[in-house]
């Protein structure tokens, strides 16, 4: 039994966490929270020069070559910090698009600068409130031009391009549209987390290139997939970062006399919070293993580290403002970063409710003995 | 990062497979194993004895015990993999549990070389059952409350009061006694920990008939029975920390709670028709078994990180500390949604039903699982205090001597 990272992954993870210790501080997204700038553009360039961006990428296009687990030991860090980078958009979404359905050309044009940072690209589905099912998209190319809405983008008003998912009949269901080009027209909307940028993209006639590899509705699936894993891993870093903050103020604020962490009715509630990241952390390690090795497995295990995730992040967060009571209410506690950004991871890939649906429908297509001997 | 055993793991996994094919019956597909299922069944515990001779013999009892207890000077990972195997076959091990799981390592730590002598050899190949004679009515979570006395007479010690709980104290032939040596002094530190011999005179078992109707637990009450000194574990005074001993064995040793799982429920679904059909169709079942099998891979992939602790010869993190509570909230959980789906037809006992009444007769042993070996609350402060480091409760018994600790108008047996 081998279930665990590597240390030389770990290491890449304790170095993660020294940087971010020291570069993303709570002060960081607050300071993207009360003003008009949509990302930290200093904290996106040092990540991309120490690698993280090209950690997926093989080294012939430019990357560091560490594959999809060094990207989950980074993304839990970030979540931790609430970093305020396009990371999520441009690594777990836009790259591993182009590593799953690109043809060698566009590998070699858009990889090796993604790898560097110098391109953010970003991933586009949803239309309209609800399920955000590949099947209902009302998205079309024709003629090499895509004519739609896509609502609620992260980083499209930042990012230079974006995987736009279209029902694609037979032909390619993700095109790749240049967010600079002609037809583009993009429009800032304000979210429950303001920490990450969002903006609400219209295309008209706009040029769209496909992702030839990206064949049917299934193709949109496994792309949400394999985003969901390193997205697990953001949840629940920023689920014990909340876990960590209630924990310490449960020892220093006295109340009656004692510490409230004294309390039964607060030591039970932090084990609860407790238990829900370890469950949550013990999943994500399965959907871990299941991109790292392309298991047939993935869309159950992907599931279940996402629906984990989503769970652990809103309990632990809205616990982590309880426990601070009404203090944890003010704008001058950090306790809101927290959850403000749980709530959003866990309506970006789409709800966990969805998410639920999926996985049952997975699971009754396999023999549940084969999995039970995974 | 993988699910694969290492070349000496898979070694020592093959070799067990080859022992338990020889020795025993593989579970029947789908089987569920109950809770303490099978033990009343005429003749088991012969059975079970006969196979535990047989396990012993092969060198898979003890796996991870130093060879000066007697074991095999094997690995914690080597011990883990034997059970996996093990659950996989229709054996009953559960009689000699606290025997070989608690007591004797309790005894290979704080007893004498003859005490050592005397007893592990013959508890390890069934000769001996034990029990644990620990909780009273008066100290259960507070097991340091406990009442039982013990006073010194010649050379030996003279018991009187009353144990609960007490699983197998009937069949057993050796208890695990904990007891109060010393009222004046504070309360952790007026017990002494013993051996006692259950066929003694003075000791009278009474069972206790619980929730599912069965009588796995008992009292047992002492009227002056006698223990000799050399059967004393540990010295006078230090019965609390020779029960930690035990109660960490009991902990590190806990295991899922038996019963219907996902699998079962999953199963159940696809057969019990609702409103619109069949309730696997149910876009709100559907929902309700998505969180179960989330919360069942949870605390399966928890065990998976504990065992590559073990497998890594590294102690396992404090994750492991939450399976016990999650483990028996998800079973009642999942036997009341379980019966929901059932509906009016539910409440019926017995095979005819869907699923074979497993979720029936586990609805009533559920509530033991959540009180047994750690309350859900004690287990909660557990992981607050040891893992989050959070303080302790301000204890008003802290310091006292005992004889002054406050009791309720629920205590029994007054304080001498």
């Amino acid at each position: 039994m081998n279930f665990d990272f590597s240390d030389e992954l770990k290491q890449l993870r304790d170095e993660a966490r020294r940087f971010l210790t020291d570069r993303c501080p709570p002060a960081i997204p607050r300071r993207i929270l009360e003003s008009d700038e949509p990302y930290d553009r200093a904290l996106w360039q040092s990540i991309a020069e120490m690698g993280w961006t090209g950690a997926a990428i093989p080294e012939e296009y430019g990357g560091v070559g560490l594959g999809r687990l060094a990207v989950c030991v980074i993304a839990e860090e970030l979540g931790f910090h609430v970093a305020p980078v396009p990371f999520a958009s441009s690594v777990y979404l836009a790259t591993e698009a182009l590593l799953l359905y690109g043809s060698e050309a566009q590998k070699q044009a858009y990889l090796p600068k993604l790898a560097t940072g110098e391109l953010i690209g970003t991933f586009a589905l949803a239309e309209r409130a609800g399920t955000a099912d590949p099947r209902k998209l009302t998205a079309t190319v024709s003629g090499g031009t895509l004519t739609t809405v896509k609502l609620a983008v992260p980083d499209g008003d930042i990012a230079d391009f974006v995987v736009v998912a279209v029902n694609g009949g037979t032909g390619p269901w993700l095109y790749l549209v240049d967010l600079h080009g002609a037809g583009v027209a993009k429009e800032v909307v304000t979210t429950i987390d303001p920490t990450r940028s969002h903006a609400k993209l219209s295309f008209t006639a706009a040029a769209a290139e496909p992702l030839a590899g990206a064949t049917g509705p299934e193709s949109v699936h496994r792309l949400l997939d394999f985003a969901a894993v390193p997205m697990a891993f953001e949840q629940v870093g920023g689920a014990q970062a909340a876990l960590e903050m209630a924990n310490l103020y449960a020892k220093e604020r006295y109340a009656f006399g004692r510490p409230i962490g004294s309390f039964q009715g607060i030591k039970h509630k932090l084990s609860d919070m407790y238990i829900q990241v370890e469950l949550a952390r013990s999943n994500a390690y399965y959907g871990a293993w299941a991109v790292h090795t392309e298991a047939a497995e993935l869309p159950i295990a992907a599931s279940v580290a996402r629906i984990s995730a989503c769970e652990a992040g809103w309990f632990v967060t809205k616990e982590n403002i309880q426990t601070h009571g009404g203090m944890g209410f003010t704008w001058q506690m950090d306790c809101h970063l927290y959850y403000r950004r749980a709530k959003l991871l866990a309506l970006t890939l789409g709800g966990a409710r969805e998410w639920k649906l999926r996985l049952i429908a997975e699971l009754r297509n396999r023999n549940t003995e084969d999995l039970q001997a995974a | 990062m993988d699910f694969e055993d290492t070349a000496e793991e898979a070694a020592f996994r093959a070799k067990a497979r080859a022992f338990l094919d020889a020795n025993a019956e593989r579970r029947k597909p789908g089987a569920v194993e109950g809770y303490r299922r099978g033990q009343d069944v005429p003749g088991a515990m012969e059975r079970a004895k006969d196979f535990q001779r047989r396990k012993f013999a092969a060198g898979f009892v003890g796996i991870h015990w130093p060879t000066e207890w007697g074991g095999q000077g094997g690995t914690q990972i080597q011990n883990v993999i034997y059970n996996q195997e093990e659950a996989k076959y229709d054996v009953l091990t559960g009689l000699f549990g606290i025997g070989i799981g608690l007591a004797m390592p309790t005894i290979c730590t704080w007893g004498t070389l003859e005490q050592r002598e005397t007893f592990v050899a013959k508890t390890m190949r069934a000769d001996y059952v034990w029990c644990q004679l620990f909780s009273e009515p008066g100290g259960g979570s507070d097991l340091a409350a406990l009442r039982t006395r013990a006073e010194k007479a010649g050379d030996g010690w003279v018991v009187n009061g009353q144990k609960i709980w007490n699983s197998g104290a009937h069949y057993s032939d050796y208890g695990i006694l904990v007891a109060r040596t010393d009222p004046d002094a504070v309360k952790h530190a007026g017990l002494s920990f013993f051996i006692l011999d259950m066929k003694a005179p003075g000791i009278e078992i009474r069972p206790i008939r619980q929730v599912s109707g069965s009588s796995h637990f008992n009292e047992v009450f002492f009227t002056n029975v006698r223990i000799p000194d050399t059967r004393r574990v540990g010295p006078v005074g230090a019965g609390w920390k020779v029960a930690l001993t035990t109660l960490m064995n009991e902990r590190h040793g806990m295991r899922d709670a038996p019963g219907p799982d996902f699998n079962e429920l999953f199963s159940l679904a696809r057969q019990v028709e609702l409103e619109d059909g069949l309730a696997i169709d149910n876009a709100a079942v559907q929902e309700k078994l998505a969180e179960f099998y989330v919360r069942s891979q949870g605390l399966k992939f928890t065990k998976f990180r504990g065992m590559t602790a073990l497998s890594r010869g590294q102690t396992p993190g404090p994750e492991s500390s939450i399976i016990k509570v999650v483990a028996a909230n998800k079973l009642q959980d999942i036997l009341s949604y379980g019966l929901d789906l059932i509906g009016m037809a539910g409440p019926t006992m017995g095979d005819s039903m869907p699923v074979s009444g497993i979720f029936e007769e586990a609805l009533l042993y559920s509530p033991a699982l959540r009180l047994a070996g750690g309350t859900d609350e004690i287990m909660k402060n557990i992981i607050a205090e040891r893992v989050l480091g959070l303080p302790q409760d301000p204890r008003v018994d802290k310091g006292v001597p005992w004889r002054d600790v406050p009791t309720g108008p629920r205590a029994t047996g007054a304080k001498q």
